[in-house]
């Protein structure tokens, strides 16, 4: 089975690279891009019937910073 | 005195640590990140600065889950004495013996000079060599550098003087211009600037050898 894990810098903590990524899109001429945030995706291969709570372990325990980041997992 | 240096795959700063750390005194050990255990006897653990595991993940993060930070964060529960510099104290943050995260510099860029830091406090075996108010220049390197923690957290940091450094003028956004800071029982000290830079005149100064002699001092006398 594979699992993808979502890492997001919670709501509220400033995010510098996506800033810049913001201000890059509006010299390339996109207007009215107002906010980016930049985020991580990671793929997990794992061994058939890995429980949701054992991937979540992994995000408390790896994956995410939870100071700062949220984190969302997808069984694929 | 008996200090630890750890070394991680990127570190690149554990010789300058063990070259400050003898200056004053210490019998150091170099011990690799995939021992799981300190030599017996070590009073003080220096995490050193670098870019461990190449800053995978998060900076800090693989570093803070091989086998010799069980022992550190083992060694800090007994209330001994643990100090992170730079990527050091990223490590010490994910660990969870200091609160708070480094984060990206604030405008995106890698610093690498000497600036001024106020010493906000005396009150711990790091910092006891300088009066609270001095300031004191030492180098700092480091493209992730930003302290950031929840307003809670740095209520009590502050209402407990726990902020050891503060910059004078801030480099990297860093909240409420912090530098390094204390764990509860002030054993436990991460700073993003490089005392262990600052201990030869020939290298541009000596600030911060009052930091290893204090420690040294203080351990000493335990």
């Amino acid at each position: 089975m594979k699992a993808r894990v979502h890492v997001m810098l919670k709501n509220g903590v400033l995010d510098p690279q996506g800033e810049a990524v913001r201000h890059a899109l509006g010299s390339l001429g996109f207007d009215g891009v107002e906010g980016v945030r930049q985020g991580k995706v990671i793929e997990l291969d794992l061994a058939d019937g890995t429980s949701e709570s054992t991937i979540n372990d992994m995000c408390e325990k790896l994956l995410a910073n939870t100071v700062i980041e949220s984190y969302r997992v997808e069984v694929i | 005195m008996r200090a630890a240096v750890i070394v991680f795959p990127g570190s690149n700063c554990d010789r300058d640590m063990a070259v400050a750390l003898q200056a004053a005194g210490a019998d150091v050990s170099m011990v690799w990140h995939k021992d799981a255990a300190l030599p017996a006897g070590i009073d003080l653990v220096a995490i050193p600065g670098g870019f461990s595991f190449g800053d995978y993940l998060r900076c800090g993060a693989i570093a803070a889950n091989s086998p010799i930070c069980k022992a550190v964060v083992d060694h800090a529960a007994q209330g001994g004495y643990v100090l992170g510099v730079c990527n050091g104290f990223q490590v010490l943050t994910e660990t969870g013996l200091l609160p708070g995260i480094l984060m990206r510099n604030a405008n995106l860029k890698f610093i690498c000079k000497t600036i001024d830091l106020k010493v906000e406090t005396s009150a711990s075996a790091f910092t006891e060599g300088y009066n609270a108010g001095d300031v004191v220049g030492f180098p700092v390197a480091h493209h992730d550098g930003n302290y950031t923690v929840d307003d809670d957290t740095l209520a009590k940091l502050e209402g407990e003087d726990r902020v050891a450094f503060r910059y004078t003028q801030n480099p990297n956004g860093s909240v409420a211009d912090i530098a390094g800071v204390l764990s509860e029982n002030r054993r436990v000290l991460g700073l993003m600037p490089h005392p262990e830079r600052a201990v030869d005149a020939g290298h541009g100064g000596t600030d911060g050898q009052a930091l290893f002699r204090g420690l040294l001092g203080q351990l000493a006398q335990a």
